[in-house]
């Protein structure tokens, strides 16, 4: 390939949306734990963290430091190299999964595009020609199944810690958490199903473009309401399983197994990246499902202000986002006995028959 | 291939954000082992023996179960994407039946786990 303006120019702006959604990464976990602890301190008539900065809003940064600067202990026992290298195998595939977010259509128009340009053309001599953008990193026809191979690739992550440390807690946190994870992303990729029968590609920004317009002029064309209400609920609840939150946080269950398998990871920056790739493995299912099932970046004056997509995205994903709060104030954790049975007694024939109805339809109805 | 490069640049750019963590982590720290330091955390007490001792069967056949489903969703992705896009009069109802007659003989086979009991989490 020869090295062109036009190669340099694509490249960069590949670089830029893969640095932007990689700070979009970072923050979330900041945010979301702020909003975590306060949200759920207030359900539970506490105060929360309210001492660091205006309504505690800097005690996820100040943790973040403190992080930094803790002691960096390997522990005697356990395999030095596989213990050290499970944080890098649980956050780099969680951020991998950050280039297929659908934040917006194809061709949006750059605002000041030509200022832009001429503002560059006089400060370094280079005449780009800026005129549109796509508000997503890149957008192949395997999408969803990259998707779903990278962010699988997590529990080798967990199994690693969990071995390495060579602790009982960690053991038994590894090996449970694995257990759940593998049964859960059966059901899991059993309910998306439904939507590629309705969607008939897995390139998630077509799937979003699918989802646009309405049915009467009111009932968004959604795949929520579209045949698929079954495949969310599935989706929603494995979902939650998948990435170990209550009432299936069983993988870190602190009243019976410390902290998991990150109990040994005292609290340098290897279990911040433990903790990083879990945040940012939520992020990644709230983004299937509102790209899969709630339509996505579509909502009212997207098709005049296609700058508004993102704001309509990341405003369905913080709601998910909020639900799994909501749903940790709410719920009691399930005992190990009843996740298994939930799973595959249950979770995974109602899946097989979501796919049947699916079928059904899509003979039937097209 | 223009669309697959980012995959690339992305699992560069996060593997060097991961690697500067550990270099910063191990950096920054203060070092100050003691012999408590080092040793896996059990309640307080002296550890018991070693970790790495033998774990329930069960594990091993819900990671069985979960090859043998999951290489059935395999099947069922490609079939799900065009299905569609068949034409209406001749092969989709063909193939509708194909993937139903799959699905039934799936089903057999895992209402017989289910009654040899691989699902029973509690029992010996």
């Amino acid at each position: 390939m020869p090295i062109d303006q036009q190669s340099i120019q694509f490249f960069v702006g590949i670089l830029l949306k893969i640095v932007i959604l990689f700070v979009i990464g970072l923050l979330s976990p900041v945010g979301m734990n702020w909003v975590e602890r306060r949200a759920l301190a207030f359900m539970q008539m506490r105060l929360g963290p309210n001492r660091t900065g205006p309504f505690g809003l800097l005690q996820s940064l100040a943790d973040g430091i403190k992080f930094a600067f803790k002691e960096d202990v390997v522990p005697l026992a356990a395999n030095k190299w596989l213990y050290i290298f499970a944080p890098v195998v649980a956050v780099v595939p969680a951020f991998m999964a950050t280039i297929v977010y659908p934040l917006g259509p194809k061709g949006v128009d750059i605002p000041f595009a030509a200022s832009i340009n001429s503002f560059v053309y006089s400060l370094t001599g280079i005449q780009l020609n800026l005129s549109t953008m796509d508000l997503h990193v890149t957008s192949f026809n395997v999408g969803l199944l990259y998707v779903l191979a990278v962010t699988s690739m997590g529990v080798y992550a967990i199994v690693m810690a969990g071995w390495a440390s060579n602790s009982k807690f960690s053991l038994l946190g590894g090996l449970r958490s694995s257990a759940q994870m593998v049964s859960y992303e059966l059901s899991l990729s059993l309910a998306l199903v439904g939507v590629l029968i309705q969607a008939g590609t897995v390139d998630l920004v077509k799937i979003v473009e699918m989802q646009q317009g309405t049915y009467f002029g009111f009932i968004p064309k959604w795949y929520v309401f579209v045949f698929q209400p079954l495949g969310f609920f599935i989706y929603l609840i494995s979902a939650i399983a998948e990435t170990n939150r209550t009432p299936f946080d069983l993988p870190e269950a602190e009243t019976e197994l410390v902290g998991g398998f990150h109990t040994e990871y005292s609290s340098s920056l290897k279990f911040a990246m433990l903790f990083m790739a879990e945040y940012v493995n939520m992020l990644t299912v709230s983004v299937l499902a509102t790209a899969l099932f709630l339509g996505g970046w579509s909502g009212p004056f997207v098709s005049q202000f296609p700058l508004l997509a993102p704001v309509y995205f990341l405003l369905k994903v913080t709601l998910f986002m909020f639900l799994y709060i909501w749903l940790r104030g709410t719920l009691p954790r399930l005992r190990y006995d009843q996740l298994m049975n939930f799973g595959w007694k249950f979770l995974l024939p109602v899946a097989l028959l979501n796919i049947f109805i699916s079928a059904t339809i899509a003979l039937f109805a097209y | 291939m223009k669309e697959y490069l980012p995959i690339l640049v992305v699992f560069l750019f996060v593997l060097g954000f991961a690697v500067t963590n550990l270099v910063l982590a191990h950096l920054l720290g203060r070092h100050r082992n003691t012999r408590a330091k080092l040793m896996p955390y059990e309640c307080g007490i002296d550890p018991v023996g070693s970790a790495h001792q033998r774990f329930s069967v069960r594990f091993y056949l819900v990671a069985m179960m979960f090859i043998l489903f999951d290489i059935e969703a395999v099947f069922l992705l490609p079939w799900a994407v065009i299905f569609r896009s068949l034409s209406e009069k001749l092969s989709r109802p063909f193939v509708y039946a194909e993937m139903m007659v799959f699905l039934i003989v799936l089903l057999v086979g895992y209402i017989y786990v289910w009654k040899k009991g691989v699902f029973e989490w509690n029992r010996g």
